[in-house]
């Protein structure tokens, strides 16, 4: 209820960003901020709660981005009917995805390197067919009018993404507040014991990925309307899937603030190196990756998990030795 | 005579080349506390596994309250209210106590409310009351096991197979948690329990089964069992053979 | 249905690259049998492998195969220290923590990579660039024929390695089991980084191997990754026999693929070949070994 609370009060906050952030140049960070915390929440509900890390998630990004522009492009269907048909292809891509290796209780890395197959499969499939335009790429028509899903101003798209993270992010609190989170956790932490207790590990953890597919699809469709080109690169390539997993784990995974605030900090972190050393290719690139070192090596539990109690610190040490034992 | 509650017939298991199940049967009765002892390694967890689905026997039949769930998955048989537990304790764990038993009791409750309200009244049925908010990776051993206990209890089961719970523990422990393991069955559900506490099988359980090398070889009262010369060889012929000559030279 | 005069100079092409892939794959199979841990950077690290060849021969005029002198052994330096460094530290218990470690060592090299060698696609010059050898009517490059034979030497020399030198026995009793062999007095920390090194030597001696007959860019290795360890899952784990077999069956496959597909589409194959053993055989298909 609390959460719920806080929860409510920070995107009420974030709602009114527009009102008084007036330079496009700062509400265009903003938005990406937020479209990261979307992609980032997404993954988390998977990663963070679930305990299945994935590698892949470009696989529903770019499905959910590809759906809304070649439903228009090719078929001229409404971008807001592409907005739905976006997200539940992405969910039909994730069932597919988690019926193939959870099935057959595929975990850890192996899990994770699958799921990257499975992106990079669609990648060469997008490249190769002609409804996406192969490797040229989609082009958007640019035709600015709310029905059409395309806005004149930022702080239009800014609430298109904000309601899109708003609803993550409440689906994210419900998981922390469930049965369906309570398993999803305990299917992460023990899933024999899990199991032993009735809880139908492969369901929930195929429920987790549809759900987290979703929402990245939801991101992609964002990201279609938003810079109008998709390419194959775009849209399945591996800085979606990095970028999915990198915000919830400088953040904190299994939080439901770690992907916001990590989205806020990897923003930040862009920002400032781009002031400092100048707009040098890949160096943003070069700080993520010794980033996502760094926290994996000292901050296992993310930013978050120096903000909220430490409790775990100790036991996360023993499980250590008694894994070198 | 009604059918047992679960019934066990004709289970065989290899592992590669070992025998872990030789045609084992038994036929746990309803209401009763009953246990199953035997050396380490004799293949009473392997058989657990093989109960509750985490393992399919290559041969032979469960029937659970009436009904086959040979190679039945373990959800589903958590579902019908047949429980385990583990030797190996298994928390979840960064989550606290009371989250860990509300996963169990989520199995008959929806709301999360109610599972969590569930789990309150299992931890103080078990003396984990004042635990509830604790790190369940913070508990001691006796800690962890009875929030095995609890969890299993939370589902509100008919039967569930404790896989030596009592291990581990020192005797205050141990006479500790033999009431709330009595407490259990005098709510009514049976238990099958695995133990090497001789003095637990003892004084808990109405009928044992001795397992040694994959096979049964003797049931009955545990007194009785205990005093079976093949299970003195099997079972308890080193100890009693290292005692015996403990005590001669004593009398040298 | 093509004829036969385009399958046969397919497949030796497949072979010739399969054991190029085989030589990759050992070293991720070499580490993934004594770590159980899956090296991510692998790809960026064969990359470096790539770029300290070129500039080798083209600032000092080293031939390639005089750089196997020099690459493999700087390449097993640096395998060490990472391991020590950085990757040995990164478990926490959880092997997608080091999967993830290795991911952004892999970004970092990469894009730096990117950043001192910009982003053009370079080749060497070698007086056998372009020599060809006849087989079975078929013409194949020599340096693909140099690489073949490098593969199955390199092979070769792992196993000698393995099985006659006390750090192979130390290694197979570490991957065996950590605790025995940390009991009769192996240092573990110090043989899981003499294997990493070892390894990522293995990429040294590709990167040698491969750049006569390939090309060179920072995003080179990316390619690499998904392939290898497709290799690594179809040999079993840690299966050097297995690697070798394994490469030369995904290199056909990509060949033919290639063939019948077209370039694009067939690089599916081994993706499909990936995700399918691996979601049913996790094992590989030769079974497990050290
Ligand atoms: N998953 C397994 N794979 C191979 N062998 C096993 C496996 N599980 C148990 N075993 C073997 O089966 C036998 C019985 O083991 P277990 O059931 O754990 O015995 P107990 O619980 O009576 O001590 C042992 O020899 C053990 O090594
Ligand atoms: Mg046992």
């Amino acid at each position: 209820m609390r959460t719920l609370i806080i929860l409510a009060a920070v995107f009420a906050a974030l709602g009114l960003v527009p009102f008084f952030v007036v330079s496009d140049v700062w509400l265009n960070i903003a938005i990406m901020v937020l479209y990261s915390a979307l992609l980032g929440q997404a993954w988390n509900m998977l990663g963070g709660y679930g305990g299945q890390f994935s590698f892949g998630h470009a696989a529903f990004f770019g499905t959910g981005a590809y759906t809304v522009a070649v439903l228009q492009v090719q078929y001229g269907i409404n971008p807001w009917i592409g907005l739905f048909a976006g997200g539940l292809a992405a969910v039909v891509v994730a069932a597919i995805i988690g019926y193939s290796t959870f099935r057959y209780g595929l975990k850890g890395s192996y899990f994770a390197l699958v799921t990257l197959a499975f992106a990079e499969v669609l990648r060469i499939l997008s490249n190769s067919v002609p409804i996406t335009g192969a490797g040229v790429g989609l082009l958007i028509p640019l035709q600015v009018a709310p029905s059409n899903l395309q806005f004149a101003d930022k702080g239009s798209y800014y609430w298109l993404v904000w309601a899109m993270a708003l609803c993550a992010f409440a689906a994210a609190c419900w998981i922390g507040n469930s049965r369906f989170g309570a398993q999803l956790m305990a299917v992460r932490d023990n899933e024999d014991a899990a199991r032993a207790l009735g809880v139908r590990a492969y369901s929930v953890k195929l429920r987790a990925i549809m759900l987290s597919g979703f929402f990245s699809g939801l991101g992609g469709v964002f990201y279609a309307q938003y810079f109008l080109y998709l390419d194959p690169h775009i849209a399945y390539g591996a800085s979606v899937s990095i970028e999915s997993l990198l915000v919830p784990i400088i953040g904190g995974i299994g939080t439901l603030f770690g992907p916001l605030l990590g989205a806020v900090v990897l923003h930040a972190i862009s920002e400032v190196s781009r002031d400092l050393i100048g707009d040098v290719p890949g160096i943003s690139l070069v700080l993520y990756g010794a980033l996502l070192v760094v926290m994996v090596l000292f901050l296992p539990r993310g930013l978050a998990g120096l903000l909220i109690r430490r409790k775990a610190a100790p036991q996360n040490r023993k499980k250590q030795e008694a894994e070198h034992a | 005579m009604p059918e047992a509650m679960l019934e066990v017939s004709n289970i065989c298991k290899t592992f590669g080349g070992v025998r872990a199940s030789r045609n084992v049967s038994l036929s746990v009765p309803d209401g009763k506390i009953t246990s199953l002892i035997g050396p380490n390694g004799a293949g009473k967890t392997t058989l657990f596994a093989q109960i509750t689905g985490f393992l399919k026997p290559d041969s032979g039949s469960i029937r659970f309250l009436g009904e086959d769930i040979t190679g039945a998955s373990p959800e589903e048989i958590a579902e019908r209210g047949m429980i385990r537990t583990f030797q190996v304790v298994k928390p979840f764990a960064g989550q606290t106590v009371r989250d860990n038993i509300a996963v169990g009791a989520h199995l008959r409750i929806r709301s999360r409310r109610g599972a969590l309200a569930k789990a309150e009244e299992v931890a103080r049925e078990v003396g984990l009351g004042n635990r509830l908010d604790q790190d369940a990776s913070s508990l001691t051993v006796a800690g962890r096991k009875r929030l095995e206990v609890a969890r299993a209890l939370a589902t509100e089961p008919k039967l569930i197979l404790f896989d030596e719970v009592l291990a581990g523990l020192n005797p205050s422990e141990i006479r500790d948690v033999i009431p709330v393991i009595r407490a259990v069955k005098d709510r009514g559900i049976t238990i099958l329990l695995i133990e090497h506490v001789m003095q637990a099988v003892m004084s808990l359980s109405e009928y044992t089964w001795v397992l040694n090398q994959g096979g049964l070889i003797a049931e009955g009262v545990p007194k009785d069992v205990v005093s079976d010369p093949h299970v003195i060889e099997a079972y308890l012929g080193k100890g009693m053979a290292e005692r015996i000559a403990a005590r001669e030279k004593a009398d040298v | 249905m093509p004829d036969l005069a385009i399958i046969i100079p397919s497949v030796l092409n497949g072979l010739t690259t399969g054991a190029l892939y085989a030589l990759v794959a050992l070293g991720l199979t070499l580490i993934y049998g004594v770590l159980h841990i899956i090296n991510f950077a692998h790809g960026a690290l064969l990359m470096l492998g790539l770029y300290a060849v070129y500039y080798l021969n083209t600032r000092f005029g080293l031939d390639p195969y005089v750089c196997l002198l020099i690459v493999p052994p700087a390449m097993f330096a640096l395998g060490y220290a990472l391991q020590r460094g950085i990757i040995g530290r990164a478990g926490h218990g959880r092997d997608e923590n080091i999967l993830l470690v290795t991911l952004g060592l892999s970004i970092v090299i990469e894009n730096l990579a990117l950043f001192f060698f910009k982003s053009d696609t370079r080749i060497i010059d070698t007086p056998y660039s372009f020599e060809v050898v006849q087989i079975i009517g078929a013409f194949v490059p020599e340096p693909k024929v140099f690489a073949f034979i490098g593969a199955f030497v390199t092979a070769g020399l792992l196993w000698a390695l393995m099985s006659f030198t006390d750090l192979g026995r130390a290694i197979r009793a570490l991957a065996k089991e950590r605790k025995g062999a940390t009991l009769v007095g192996i240092n573990a920390d110090h043989v899981y980084a003499m294997s990493f090194g070892l390894g990522i030597a293995c990429l040294g001696v590709a990167a040698c191997l491969l750049l006569p007959s390939y090309y060179v860019s920072p995003q080179v290795g990316q390619g690499f990754v998904l392939i290898a360890f497709t290799i690594v899952v179809l040999g079993g784990m840690g299966s050097f026999v297995g690697a070798l077999i394994g490469g030369l069956f995904i290199g056909v496959v990509e060949a033919l693929s290639g063939l019948f597909l077209g370039e694009s589409l067939g690089q599916i194959g081994i993706f499909a070949i990936f995700i399918v053993v691996l979601i049913f055989r996790p094992t590989g298909l030769l079974g497990h070994k050290v």
